[in-house]
């Protein structure tokens, strides 16, 4: 064993619950899950945690390690100094089922929310086809593992529970640009329900959502502002509104 | 309770466990604004030391009303005597809300002073102080919509302090063909100050970000890619003009007020 690491794991559920004190020994090149495991394995045969692929890929580790959300599995051992306590914790944004454990169904609740892509009458499958232009700009959107990492971390709702009814968060951010982006989608009024019913103008851009993202998707920059800039082209920018109506392009519908 | 203290969350009693000096980067930018606000204040109402010919302060050009010099005045003087109660009123209290604005209305100002002044969040995963939150769907806020009138304000800015440089390469009677240190301040500040424009958000969404169909208009899509490479670096535009914008001033000013002389090369 390369080197013996203090750990405090949250341990509880809802109602109760506190930060536990572990001992435990780490092996170069080991990653915290890896430290989860052995902690599980070995001192608390009931600890709860939550993980899938230990590859970065599937987005199921999320956590919160020394305050920072982040996934379990591409976090180093190797990262802390020596002699650091490290403190890990449930998603804090989320309701907690058992220790590491969270309730996370509020984002596919938010998922179903979203309308899909809507491609023009009578085209059949296959007929579709698309430059590689315009499929590498939103091809960066579907790195996403929904993780929630960025749902966790946005403050909108991670301070402050009641906007999670009115919030879609960084997440579906980046689905409904990428559906609003898509050559084929048709769906007009995409713009005004970003804003009007899943909380765009809630997002005041203080990019932790991107601070955070593992796949290093850029949220904010290609995501929420280009949707804000969309936004204002359709319901705050008189110019473009007369455009709308002089030339028929898309405007205030 | 609210937010990461709420009822069915992980009872924490800490608003962050975060160890690293996550409170220093909003620290810097609070000291470093309030500092530009403080100077930029200052200079706005003080109304003198602005112009040696041939250089004019970025704070106040265009100067517009009847109290600064012709030779200032590169778009006449059509404000004429403005005055309350009797005190003339600065020409760079008209100019200044342009140029203000674009920076107050910019997306990565937006950030850092959200931040770090209104702690809304101080950094990430750091609770805010705050108990009720609806970000820039309301009055005041809903105003950063505007962000894409006053990036075209700026453009005109910078095309004015484009033509200010441009004569800055002038002797101080009038003479082309000269070059100084103030020639030299002057154009950085303009080149700084395009910089930041071109690399800004709204700039990149005007030149191509609109689009659905980037096959469709290859001319906007090349544009939009060597935006997109600038916008990686806004934040680092955004400050650096800022300090340009600071030290042309403090630079004329120095020249104005007969503290240094204005270095000529040639």
């Amino acid at each position: 064993m390369a080197r013996t690491l203090k750990l405090r794991i949250w341990r509880g559920d809802s109602k109760d619950g506190g930060l536990q004190d572990v001992t435990v020994d780490a092996n170069h090149g080991e990653v915290v899950l890896d430290i989860i495991h052995r902690v599980q394995a070995t001192q608390m045969g009931d600890l709860a945690v939550r993980w899938n692929c230990k590859a970065g890929k599937c987005g199921s580790c999320s956590m919160e390690i020394n305050g920072k959300p982040r996934l379990a599995c591409m976090t180093q051992v190797a990262s802390f100094p020596e002699g650091e306590t490290i403190t890990i914790t449930p998603l804090r944004a989320f309701p907690v089922i058992k220790d590491l454990v969270t309730d996370v169904s509020f984002n596919y609740k938010k998922a179903m929310e979203i309308p899909a892509l809507v491609m023009p009458a009578g085209m059949k499958p296959g007929e579709p086809r698309m430059e590689q232009v315009d499929v590498e700009r939103s091809q960066e959107f579907r790195k996403c593992i929904e993780c929630f990492l960025c749902q966790d971390t946005c403050h909108v709702i991670r301070d402050h529970e009641e906007n999670k009814k009115s919030f879609a968060g960084p997440r579906f951010f980046i689905r409904i640009a990428e559906l609003d982006m898509h050559p084929l989608d048709i769906l007009k009024n995409r713009k005004h329900t970003a804003q009007d019913e899943h909380g765009l103008g809630m997002c005041n851009i203080t990019k932790c959502c991107t601070e955070v993202c593992p796949e290093h998707i850029r949220i904010t920059d290609n995501a929420i502002i280009p949707m804000k800039e969309r936004v204002v082209d359709v319901k705050y920018d008189p110019v473009r509104w007369l455009g709308s109506k002089i030339r028929k392009r898309e405007g205030i519908v | 309770m609210s937010g990461v203290f709420s009822p069915s969350r992980a009872k924490i009693a800490a608003r962050t466990l975060r160890t690293d000096r996550w409170w220093l980067q909003p620290t810097i930018t609070v000291a470093v604004l309030l500092s530009f606000i403080v100077y930029a204040t200052i200079r706005a109402f003080e109304a003198k030391f602005y112009f040696a010919e041939p250089l004019i302060s970025p704070f106040y050009s265009p100067c517009l009303t009847a109290a600064c010099d012709t030779k200032a005045s590169l778009l006449g003087q059509p404000l004429g005597n403005v005055a309350i109660f009797g005190m003339a009123i600065s020409p760079a209290l008209f100019i200044l809300i342009f140029p203000l604005g674009f920076r107050m209305t910019c997306y990565y100002y937006r950030k850092a002073y959200y931040r770090s002044f209104w702690q809304s969040p101080p950094a990430c995963a750091v609770a805010e102080p705050h108990a009720t939150y609806t970000g820039e769907t309301k009055a005041p806020l809903i105003v950063q919509n505007g962000h894409r009138w006053f990036f075209l304000a700026g453009l005109v800015f910078n095309v004015l302090l484009t033509i200010d440089a441009v004569l800055a390469f002038r002797n101080e009677s009038g003479q082309w063909g000269h070059m100084s240190i103030g020639s030299l301040v002057l154009l950085t500040n303009a080149t700084l100050l395009w910089l930041y424009s071109a690399s800004c958000h709204t700039c990149r969404h005007t030149i191509g970000g609109r689009l659905k169909h980037f096959s469709k208009h290859p001319v906007r899509y090349k544009l939009w890619t060597w935006v997109s490479i600038l916008n990686h670096k806004h934040p680092t535009f955004a400050w650096i003009s800022l300090f340009g914008v600071a030290l042309s001033d403090v630079y004329v000013r120095a020249v104005s007020s007969g503290a240094i002389h204005n270095l000529y090369f040639f």
